[in-house]
C-alpha cells in the first residue's frame, strides 16, 4: 500500500497547482481517490465527518443493481435458448448473455465517462460519482438486441443534454439514464418496440418471437406466462427489468442502507396498485382487466420505481413530496400503460413526467412551511397593534 | 419545580466519542498571559481604547463595539497589554495581556442595585463590561441594549458531543446563579426561561424567578434555537436574549461584589486527552498549561475551542475562547485509506449512515479524527439533513437560499430562527461534505448587513 501511495504521489507531481498539467488534475484525482480516500482534513465547520461520502453512496446503488443485472444476463441467454429449443445449461445461458451485455456496459461507461471527465477538466471540478450508476443503468434498461452504436449515441445524448447542459451532477431535472432510453425510444422506434428486439438474436433468427407481455396485451393478445414466471423474470423484456424478485432484493439493499427512499418506492406501489385495481373494476379491455397484481410484476414498473424514481436529484426532495411523487409515478405508469397502447411501457414516461413536476411538488410542500411562518408573523403584528 | 413545557425530539443523533470529562475539578492552574479575540464576538467590529503597553486591571475597558459604542469589552485580569496582533487589512486578531502578580479590579458601586431602575442597571452592566455576556437572537450577536426582548433564555441541558455538565460546573455557585437570574429579571418584564435536563435537573430545579422547561432527546435537542422555536417562536423584527449558564453566575458575582467576574470552568475532553476532566480558570487563559496537566496522547492534534461540531480551531499554544465551557482535543486525520469508499468497510469510523456497521458494533465510544472522509461533491442525497434537524425548518432549502443570497426566501424559510451551530450535525453527517455552518454564517452576515 505504501509503495502504491508513493508512486501515485510521484505521478501526481506534474498535476499540482502551478505545474504544466494542472488543468488535468481532476482526471487523475478521480483515479487516485478511487484507490484511496484522500488525506484531506476538515478546514471549516465541523471538525469530524461521517464515514459516508458520495462514492460510498453510489457504490451501494451499484451493489443493489447487481442481482438484477446478473439475472438479466442469465435471462438473455435463457430466452434465446428456450425459443430456439436448443439444449442449454445455466452456464451456457450466462455466457450467451455476457457476450451481449458486457459490450453494452463497456460502451456506456466509455462514452459517458469520457464526457464526464472532459467536463470536469473543462469546468475545473472533480469528477462526480453519479455516472457510475447511470452508466450501469443505461444498458440495463435497453432491449437486448439494440446495436452498440445506439447505446453510445443515447448515452452521449443523455449525459450532454440531460445532465451537463443543466450544470452537471446534482443539477439535472430529468433522470439521465431514463433520458437515454427515451432518446433511443423516440429516435429509433423500430428498434425499441414491436416483437423483434426483446429477445437476443430475434432480429436475425426468424424462429424467435420476442414480444413483451405488455406488447402482447396492447395488441389484444392473451398472455401465456404465469404470475410466478413474471415475478421471477423468465420473460422477454429490457435486459435487467424482467425479474421483480431480484429487483426486490435490490430494493431491500437500498432501503436498509437508507440510500433509496422507501417512501418513493412504497408510494409508487400504492399508486400503481390502486390505479390497477380501479381499471380492473372498469375492465373495458384486455389491458384494463389485466390483474393489478400482475401490473406490479410485469414490465419495467418494479425496476423503474426502485432504481429510477428514487434518483434523489430528479425526484422530489421533501419528505411529504416524496410520498406524493411516488404515488403519482405509480398512478401515471398504469394509466399510460392502459390508455396509450402505443407506449406500452408506461413507467419510463411516468417517471420522466414526474421528474418535471417534482420541483413543483416540493415548491408547494415547502410553501406550507413558509405560510405557517408568515401567518405567525401576521398574528404577532396584529397582537402588537391591539396591545 | 413547575415545568411549563417538555421539549422532546427524536430527530437528531448523539455522537458517541471517547474522552468525556470525569467529574474532577482542578483549580490550581495559573496562566501568564491572557488573550481577547474579537472573532469570539460575532458581528462586532472592535475599536481600541488602549494601546500596547497600557496597564490595566480586571474590568478595564480595552475596546468597544464600533456599531454600538456603549458595549465595552474589558480585560479579564490585571496586567499590561503585551501586544495587539493584527491580520490582513489590519484586522485585530488578538489582544494579549500579561498578567501581573497583584490582581485588582475596577470597583463598581452595586449597593442597593435592586432598587435601581432598568436604565441605570443597563448602563452599569455596559460600563462594567458585563454586557457581552448577553446575546440576542436572531443572528446570535451581542444583544442591543436598547431592544426589548420577547424573553430571555438560559439553557443548562447541553447535548453536543462530549458536552460539559452545567450541574457539575455550577454546583458551588447556586447563590451567584440565582443572583444573576434576579438581575436578568430586573432588566426585562418578560419571562426568563431556564432549560434543564429532563432526567436530571439537578439543583437548577430550585432556582426561582424562572420558567423551567425540560429537554430530552439526541443532539441537537440541547440547542437554544429549538427551545426558542418551541416556546416562543421568533417573528420578523422580534428579539430574544440568551445568556450562557456560567455567565449568569458571573453576572450574579458581579452584582454582589461590584467586580467584573471572568470565571470560566471548562471541560477538557476528546480522545487525544489522557485525563479528561474539568478545570477552573479565567476567560482568555493560556491553554498549554491546562492541556499539559490533562495530558495529550498524540503528537499531531487539533485543539478546538468548543465541541467537535461547532468549535473554532486553536493550537496548543493558543488561548481559551470567551464563551466556551468546552475544550476538545482530537488527533488530526491527514492519512490515506485504501478503498475507503466501500460500503461496510472501516467500521471503526463513526457513521450515522446505514452504509456502515459502526453503530452496531462499537458501543464503547469512537476514536475520531479530523479526516474529511471523502471530498466535497454536488448536493445529491436528499432527506438526510431532515433526519437530524428537529426544528420546523427545511434545512436544505434554507441552505440553498443562503447560497444564492435570496434574502426574501431566507427570511421565509426561517433564517431568523437559526444560528450556525444548529447546522453542526448537518456538517458532520451530509454525504456531499457541504460546509453548512459556513453557508449559514455567511447568510446571517448578509442579513445583518442588508436588513440589520
Amino acid at each position: 500500500m505504501n509503495f502504491l501511495r508513493k508512486s501515485l504521489d510521484n505521478l501526481k507531481k506534474p498535476f499540482a497547482k502551478g505545474q504544466k498539467l494542472e488543468k488535468f488534475a481532476p482526471a487523475l484525482n478521480a483515479f487516485d481517490t478511487f484507490l484511496f480516500v484522500p488525506n484531506h482534513t476538515t478546514k471549516k465547520g465541523a471538525h469530524i465527518r461521517d464515514a459516508v461520502d458520495l462514492k460510498r453512496t453510489m457504490v451501494t446503488v451499484i451493489i443493489a443493481l447487481l442481482p438484477a443485472l446478473i439475472y438479466g444476463i442469465y435471462n438473455t441467454g435463457y430466452q434465446y435458448y428456450i425459443q430456439t429449443s436448443e439444449p442449454f445449461t445455466f452456464f451456457d445461458a450466462f455466457i450467451h448473455g455476457s457476450w451481449k451485455i458486457v459490450p453494452m456496459i463497456i460502451v456506456s461507461y466509455v462514452v459517458g465517462l469520457s464526457i464526464e471527465f472532459g467536463f470536469a477538466v473543462y469546468r475545473g471540478h472533480e469528477v462526480n460519482e453519479g455516472y457510475l450508476v447511470t452508466g450501469l443503468l443505461i444498458p440495463m434498461i435497453m432491449p437486448v438486441d439494440i446495436p452498440l452504436w445506439m447505446v453510445g449515441i443515447s448515452t452521449a445524448f443523455a449525459v450532454l443534454v440531460a445532465k451537463e447542459a443543466f450544470g452537471g451532477t446534482g443539477m439535472n431535472i430529468l433522470n439521465p439514464a431514463l433520458t437515454a432510453r427515451a432518446f433511443a425510444f423516440f429516435a429509433y422506434p423500430t428498434y425499441m418496440s414491436g416483437n423483434k428486439v426483446w429477445v437476443s438474436e430475434a432480429t436475425n433468427v426468424d424462429a424467435i418471437s420476442g414480444e413483451t407481455i405488455l406488447g402482447t396485451l396492447a395488441a389484444g393478445g392473451k398472455v401465456n406466462y404465469s404470475m410466478l414466471e413474471m415475478f421471477q423474470g423468465s420473460i422477454p423484456g429490457s435486459i435487467a427489468e424482467t425479474s421483480t424478485l431480484w429487483v426486490a432484493v435490490g430494493a431491500l439493499i437500498l432501503i436498509l442502507t437508507g440510500v433509496g427512499s422507501w417512501r418513493i418506492i412504497t408510494g409508487g406501489i400504492i399508486g400503481a396498485a390502486v390505479m390497477g385495481l380501479l381499471f380492473n373494476l372498469w375492465g373495458a379491455n384486455e389491458l384494463m382487466s389485466f390483474s393489478w397484481m400482475n401490473h406490479l410484476v410485469v414490465g419495467g414498473f418494479a425496476f423503474g420505481i426502485v432504481f429510477m424514481a428514487t434518483d434523489p436529484v430528479s425526484a422530489a426532495q421533501t419528505t411529504k413530496g416524496k410520498w406524493i411523487y411516488g404515488i403519482l409515478v405509480g398512478i401515471f405508469c398504469i394509466m399510460i400503460r392502459v390508455f396509450n397502447p402505443a407506449y406500452p411501457e408506461g413507467v419510463m414516461l411516468a417517471i420522466l413526467l414526474m421528474n418535471v413536476f417534482a420541483p413543483t411538488i416540493d415548491h408547494y410542500v415547502v410553501n406550507g412551511n413558509i405560510n405557517k411562518r408568515k401567518k405567525r408573523w401576521a398574528l404577532a403584528k396584529q397582537e402588537l397593534k391591539t396591545a | 419545580m413547575e415545568v411549563i413545557k417538555g421539549i422532546q425530539t427524536r430527530r437528531g443523533a448523539n455522537l458517541n466519542i471517547k474522552g468525556s470529562a470525569e467529574k474532577i475539578l482542578n483549580k490550581t492552574i495559573s496562566s501568564k498571559n491572557y488573550a481577547l479575540r474579537p472573532d469570539d464576538f460575532f458581528g462586532t467590529i472592535p475599536k481600541l481604547i488602549l494601546k500596547e503597553g497600557a496597564t490595566v486591571v480586571a474590568g478595564t475597558p480595552i475596546f468597544f463595539s464600533k456599531k454600538n459604542p456603549e458595549i465595552k469589552f474589558v480585560s479579564p485580569v490585571a496586567g499590561t497589554i503585551k501586544s495587539i496582533e493584527r491580520g490582513p487589512k489590519r484586522k485585530i486578531e488578538r489582544i494579549l495581556i500579561e498578567a501581573s502578580k497583584n490582581q485588582e479590579s475596577v470597583p463598581h458601586d452595586v449597593k442597593d442595585w435592586e432598587k435601581r431602575d432598568r436604565d441605570a442597571l443597563k448602563s452599569l452592566l455596559l460600563e462594567s463590561g458585563n454586557w457581552p455576556f448577553i446575546h440576542q437572537r436572531p443572528y446570535g450577536t451581542i444583544a442591543n441594549p436598547s431592544d426589548t426582548p420577547k424573553a430571555i433564555f438560559i439553557n443548562t441541558a447541553k447535548t453536543d458531543p462530549l458536552h460539559e455538565d452545567f450541574d457539575f460546573i455550577l454546583k458551588q455557585e447556586q447563590k451567584e446563579f440565582q443572583l444573576g437570574i434576579d438581575l436578568l429579571n430586573k432588566l426585562v418584564d418578560q419571562e426568563v426561561f431556564l432549560g434543564v435536563e429532563k432526567s436530571f435537573p439537578g439543583d437548577f430545579e430550585k432556582i426561582k424567578g424562572v420558567q423551567h422547561y425540560t429537554v430530552k432527546g439526541p443532539h441537537p435537542a440541547g440547542n437554544l434555537s429549538l427551545h426558542i422555536q418551541k416556546l416562543c417562536p421568533l417573528n420578523m423584527g422580534e428579539r430574544v436574549w440568551t445568556v450562557n449558564a456560567e455567565d449568569v453566575a458571573n453576572l450574579g458575582r458581579f452584582i454582589s461584589t461590584g467586580e467584573f467576574s471572568s470565571q470560566r470552568t471548562i471541560a477538557v475532553t476528546g480522545n487525544a486527552v489522557e485525563k479528561p476532566r474539568y478545570f477552573q480558570t479565567i476567560i482568555g487563559a493560556e491553554l498549554a498549561p491546562i492541556l499539559n496537566e490533562a495530558g495529550i496522547k498524540n503528537e499531531d492534534v487539533r485543539v478546538i475551542n468548543g465541541d467537535v461540531l461547532t468549535g473554532s480551531t486553536a493550537h496548543i499554544n493558543d488561548y481559551l475562547g470567551y464563551y466556551n465551557n468546552l475544550v476538545t482535543v482530537i488527533p488530526e486525520g491527514n492519512k490515506y485509506r485504501m478503498f475507503g469508499w466501500l460500503p461496510f468497510k472501516d467500521n471503526n469510523i463513526l457513521s450515522l449512515s446505514n452504509t456502515s456497521f459502526s453503530r452496531l458494533f462499537n458501543k464503547k465510544g469512537f476514536d475520531v479524527d479530523t479526516n474529511l472522509n471523502g471530498e466535497e461533491r454536488a448536493l445529491v442525497v436528499t432527506g438526510e439533513m431532515e433526519k437530524i434537524f428537529p426544528m420546523e425548518i427545511y434545512p436544505m432549502q434554507l441552505l440553498k437560499a443562503c447560497m444564492i443570497e435570496d434574502i426574501e426566501k431566507m427570511e421565509a424559510l426561517g433564517i431568523y430562527e437559526v444560528v450556525p451551530e444548529d447546522f453542526g450535525l448537518v456538517d458532520y453527517a451530509n454525504t456531499s461534505k457541504l460546509e453548512a455552518q459556513e453557508i449559514i454564517r455567511q447568510g446571517i452576515e448578509l442579513m445583518i448587513n442588508e436588513v440589520g
